[in-house]
């Protein structure tokens, strides 16, 4: 049960979006969300479905998975709807009582409601076709610059992914010694805030010792293997861009610009 | 007391990419003071299959009885359960966290509901059952050697005086000396104690002397279950299941192709003795 959650986000397939290089992903997500703030009228945003509908139907991922991430911003979108709709002074179009809708107000709240789902969702496809792994590589990769001041950006990277890898071992291992205390009659369900919080204890003891105990370990092995942070370090499988990426840059410049021209004229 | 396990399957992850199927159709009834065994190659499922015992998972298909009763039926207490079958996991050294040893035994009997008192006393009981040194019962587990831990942990089960002990691969990680020590260990608990044992492990040779009777798990069902002596008859099968029946068996066997008449279910090295001498007193008269 709890493995299943930490298996990400991630969704193997094998589409042209999953073989992208994870740099050419992450600058595409980046200037699609700039785009959802440069348009502002919906000619564009017809352009930005188009453009989006393209990516889910390249990346092979059901389009189930796209909208799973809405469940979790699905308070603020409505908060955000509910305020737009009856804040914005403007032509009322309906009223009761000290509440009124305008129709400046039902604009602006259409508005926000596809910016925010297509942020959500445009950055749902980036992490559905790209493990955490290649993520934290083509970060490092993207922040490279950031050395010359002094940010220890492969450590952070370094840091991260390590993280991530042991996210699934510590969820397992809560696992483990939740069953084995359960086993001894722990209860770890009933009671109030205070009990609930005393009854923790014997799960949390021993999940920290194992994970020091696994951090220390970890840290040996490295050392080990004379690991001495990124400096004069290489990298196993450097990332390249290809063709297909030369390609997709090609294609995001074109969509930024029809951006940019449909701003200038004002469509 | 008997546990009953009738059409059990199990399912990991239902429902998603990553299904597994990792208990298929098992029909199991362990009874009142027997000492079983139950064998099977690594990701046969045997791990699996005690936590349903205790009501830790909850079977996707079948029933699990306690003496007769559905342990997933409505109002049927599974905590009350748990303390009558009592299940020790594999590496249960992680479990350990209290300040010292004897704190940490005391608190199974503890959530049972004892004084004080009386779950110091349970635990002391379990201690020395189990072959613990009193100078370590003010002891930190933490700074215990590994076999002293399984021994404590083991203990911190026992205290709550269950009609049935599971140990899951108790002799993992191990020596061989630590091994057998805590094998004789549990076999002598059965015997003092009165008390039903499933022993689990993936090797034939640890369980083959100590128990009654032996369930073979491969890839999800049971291939076999009977007396280890009639189990071992099939060395050849239980080699393409990964498993490798007692070296002694093997001999008793060749020699028996060689002609000798000895007796091909010897299990211990002195049973192969006698038959083998015996055979050999009756060739020559
Ligand atoms: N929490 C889990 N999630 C998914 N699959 C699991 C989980 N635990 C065990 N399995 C799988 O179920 C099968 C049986 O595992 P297990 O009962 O642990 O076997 P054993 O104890 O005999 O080694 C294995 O194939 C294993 O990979
Ligand atoms: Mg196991």
């Amino acid at each position: 049960m709890i493995r299943d959650i930490t298996l990400g986000q991630y969704y193997p397939a094998d589409s042209v979006l999953h073989r992208l290089d994870p740099r050419t992903k992450f600058v595409g997500t980046l200037l699609f969300v700039i785009s959802l703030f440069i348009f502002h009228t919906f000619p564009g945003y017809g352009a930005a479905t188009v453009f989006l509908a393209g990516m889910i139907g390249l990346s092979k991922v059901p389009v189930s998975f796209m909208f799973r991430g809405l469940k979790a911003i699905f308070v603020i979108l409505l908060l955000t709807v509910v305020f737009n709709m009856l804040l914005t002074p403007g032509q009322v179009i309906w009223q009761l009582g000290f509440l009124k809708i305008t129709w400046e107000g039902l604009m602006q709240a259409g508005r926000m409601a596809i910016r925010l789902v297509y942020l959500v969702v445009g950055s749902s496809i980036m992490t559905l076709t790209t493990t955490p792994n290649q993520l934290t590589d083509g970060l490092e990769n993207l922040m490279g610059p950031l050395n010359r001041i002094h940010v220890p950006v492969h450590e952070i990277a370094m840091m991260m992914s390590i993280a991530l890898r042991f996210i699934p071992i510590l969820m397992e291992e809560t696992d483990k010694i939740m069953k084995a205390q359960m086993a001894r009659g722990a209860d770890f369900e009933s009671g109030n805030i205070m009990q609930k919080a005393k009854n923790m204890i014997p799960l949390l003891v021993p999940l920290f010792v194992s994970a020091f105990r696994r951090a220390n370990d970890l840290a040996m092995a490295m050392e080990a293997r004379c690991y001495h942070g990124g400096e004069g370090r290489t990298q196993m499988k450097p990332l390249k861009y290809k063709g297909r990426d030369y390609a997709a840059y090609g294609i995001l410049a074109g969509y930024l610009a029809l951006g940019i021209a449909f701003r200038i004229w004002g469509i | 007391m008997s546990i009953e396990l009738k059409n059990v399957s199990y399912q990991y992850s239902t429902g998603t990419a990553y299904e597994m199927r990792a208990l298929k159709h098992i029909n199991l009834t362990i009874l009142d003071g027997q000492f079983m065994g139950i064998i099977g190659h690594t990701g046969s499922g045997k791990s699996t299959l005690i936590q349903l015992l205790n009501g830790l998972l909850k079977p996707s298909q079948g029933q699990v009885l306690y003496n007769g009763e559905n342990i997933w039926g409505e109002g049927f207490s599974r905590k009350k359960l748990r303390e009558q079958v009592g299940l020790v996991f594999q590496y249960p050294e992680y479990q350990l966290f209290e300040m010292d040893v004897l704190k940490d035994v005391c608190f199974g009997p503890k959530n049972q509901g004892l004084s004080q008192a009386e779950a110091e006393e349970q635990a002391r009981k379990a201690l020395e059952h189990v072959g613990m040194p009193k100078e370590l019962f003010g002891k930190s587990p933490f700074e215990l050697s590994g076999g002293q831990k399984k021994r404590a942990a083991i203990a911190g089960v026992l205290a709550m005086n269950p009609r049935i002990l599971i140990l899951d691969e108790p002799a993992a990680g191990l020596d061989p000396g630590g091994r057998d020590e805590i094998l004789s260990q549990i076999a002598s608990l059965h015997r003092t104690r009165k008390m039903a044992i499933v022993l689990v492990s993936h090797s034939m040779e640890d369980v083959a002397r100590y128990v009654e009777r032996m369930v073979v798990l491969n890839g999800g069902s049971i291939a076999f279950d009977d007396e280890p002596r009639k189990v071992f008859a099939h060395y050849k099968e239980l080699e393409h299941m990964g498993l490798a029946a007692p070296e002694i068996t093997y001999v008793m066997h060749d020699l028996k192709e060689r002609g000798l008449p000895v007796d091909t279910g010897a299990i211990t090295i002195e049973e192969a003795k006698e038959s083998i001498l015996k055979a050999l007193k009756g060739e020559m008269p």
